[in-house]
């Protein structure tokens, strides 16, 4: 779990994490913003459907890979949190339907 | 700098990264008249060395320390020049003649410059040990990324693990912010120092010394730092909980972690460099892939060249001055300057590069990793996107598999969204070591643009002439 550190403030944006809101800073990550609300992963590996969570941070690992705005497999870690946007976690790979 | 959002479609150069390479290189290169673009895919300028150093809310200077804040002159430098800012703009490909692919919030568009300067700099070296995927576990460079962005510290039981400068940097700004680290598993092998010692009378008289020395006084007089790590395993559900460790006496220890922190150096960020036909060779020394470049920067790619720690690991004194050589350099094939002049001029920035790379030798030995740290074993993950084991690469290469690029056709290794980033070296190495011969000899993952992902909406909506649509009609 991660802490925001006083001097830091608080949170002024409001963004939803899978339909729940969230409070977060200006100037966030999607990504920070997910650890800094506790949420320390934000999908399920597309081969085995293990949990996966920011790694790198700096958008090479490609973990923290979320739907951000009805956009799939964004790194969230290279995107920041803007007033109402929309996060949904993702559960392994994209289904197609037949 | 200007930040327009509009771009042009032609530039002298274009710039590609906003660390202290690519900031010195902009800054420069527009002084010198230059037109010039810097595209960055961060928010804001500083690479990740002085990451948000113009908006971090840990204004108390001591906490990051001087070193970091240095960033902001060269921040404060490049946005009082002419060039052109783009921040948020990933680039996707370049190609050889100055083609640059470039998205921006989501749209795709093309420009050419007459060169282009590829200052992608460093990422951290994979470190692949078991448990590495849990969510919990990250490197210690995501963790001062938190720190320096969003003031954010690890709670609970945190564990740092692995060897390297950064680490105990990091070590020593978390406690300064008032962060608590539990322990400090030290996996530099006990060797390393003997090795390193030829090089200590450079590294003494480097500014890195006196740095260095007080840091690690700084976080053992605070955390328990257990030393001579050679085994380690990360447990836990679905998220990390426990940390096992090995240590040369044969003690076998578990710790509880909430936050597992990683790192074992840093290496060139080469996907860029590779992907556009830069030719790199094996760095034996670093242990590492690093392009082949001339004194300037000038890569085997005639518009290109490289600055920085992308173009072999220095350090950001040492990238900053790099970045000023290739602009040198550029400018003189671009007709700005003569020889003569871009020779006298480059003199200091030669100078202060040679300083700031003294005491390297003794770094790259202190801090080489463990081969057991670098080539997993057993069930290990190797390639984190598509799940691909130690074992597997391993069986493959025994049955034949020559190197990276089959290994692809095999088992999907360095085919997954990273593209190789945190896996490539580590299968490079796996495989040299199966068939035991050099990782010279087994090559790199062959990368191919786009670099980074790009939408087939962006792909179609990229600006196309008359001719290109003509190309395809039906008449």
């Amino acid at each position: 779990m991660f802490e925001r550190l006083p001097e830091a403030g608080g949170g002024t944006i409001t963004i939803a994490v899978d339909g729940i809101a969230v409070t977060a800073r200006a100037g966030d990550t999607v990504a920070a913003a997910l650890l800094a609300a506790g949420f320390l992963s934000s999908r399920t590996s597309p081969v085995s459907g293990a949990p996966r969570g920011p790694y790198c941070m700096m958008g090479v690992c490609f973990d923290c890979l979320a739907t951000i705005d009805g956009i799939g497999s964004r790194q969230s870690c290279l995107v920041l949190v803007r007033e109402g946007m929309r996060i949904e976690t993702q559960r392994g790979g994209r289904v197609v339907a037949p | 700098m200007t930040a327009t959002p509009e771009l042009k479609t032609r530039y002298d150069l274009a710039v590609i990264g906003a660390g202290p390479a690519g900031l010195a290189a902009a800054t420069l290169a527009a002084e010198l008249g230059v037109d010039t673009v810097l595209f960055d895919e961060q928010a804001s300028p500083g690479g990740q060395i002085y990451r948000s150093v113009t908006e971090t809310p840990l204004q108390a200077r001591a906490v990051l320390g001087e070193d970091y804040w240095h960033g902001a002159a060269l921040v404060d430098a490049f946005r009082a020049s002419s060039a052109q800012y783009v921040p948020g703009a990933t680039v996707w490909t370049v190609s050889r003649d100055g083609e640059i692919g470039v998205s921006i919030a989501g749209v795709a568009t093309i420009v050419r410059a007459k060169r282009v300067i590829v200052a992608t700099g460093a990422l951290e070296r994979p470190f692949p040990i078991a448990g590495w995927t849990l969510p919990g576990v990250m490197t210690v460079g995501a963790a001062q990324i938190l720190l320096k962005s969003a003031g954010l510290v690890a709670t609970g039981q945190t564990v740092l693990a692995g060897s390297g400068p950064l680490l105990w940097l990091l070590a020593a700004q978390y406690l300064r912010a008032g962060g608590s680290i539990s322990a400090i598993l030290d996996t530099t092998p006990r060797g390393n120092l003997l090795r390193a010692l030829p090089g200590f009378p450079a590294f003494l008289s480097s500014s890195y010394f006196r740095r260095g020395r007080d840091l690690v006084r700084e976080v053992t007089r605070q955390v328990k730092v257990i030393h001579s790590v050679i085994a380690l395993a990360v447990a836990g559900g679905d998220r990390v909980s426990r940390v096992a460790y090995r240590q040369t006496s044969g003690i076998e220890t578990t710790l509880r972690a909430d936050t597992l922190l990683l790192h074992q150096g840093v290496v060139p960020n080469v996907n860029l460099a590779i992907a556009i036909g830069c030719r790199h060779d094996w760095n034996a020394a670093q242990l590492c892939f690093a392009p082949v470049l001339d004194a300037w920067g000038q890569s085997s790619v005639e518009t290109v060249a490289i600055a920085g720690d992308g173009a072999g690991i220095a350090g950001a004194l040492a990238a900053e001055q790099r970045g000023r050589l290739a602009v040198l350099d550029a400018a003189r094939r671009l007709g700005r300057i003569e020889v003569a002049q871009r020779d006298r001029a480059a003199a200091p920035h030669r100078h202060a590069l040679h300083e700031a790379e003294r005491g390297r030798t003794f770094l790259d030995r202190l801090f080489r990793p463990a081969k057991q740290f670098r080539l997993a074993r057993g069930r290990t993950l190797v390639c984190r996107c598509e799940e691909v084991t130690a074992r597997e690469v391993i069986d493959a290469a025994r049955g034949g598999c020559p190197g990276p690029n089959q290994m692809k056709a095999f088992l999907r290794c360095g085919m997954g969204p990273c593209q190789g980033r945190l896996c490539g070296l580590t299968v490079t190495e796996l495989i040299a070591a199966t068939r035991g011969v050099s990782p010279a000899e087994v090559g790199y993952y062959r990368l191919r643009p786009p670099i980074k992902p790009i939408t087939v909406g962006e792909l179609a909506g990229l600006p196309k002439s008359a001719a290109d649509i003509a190309a395809v009609e039906r008449s």
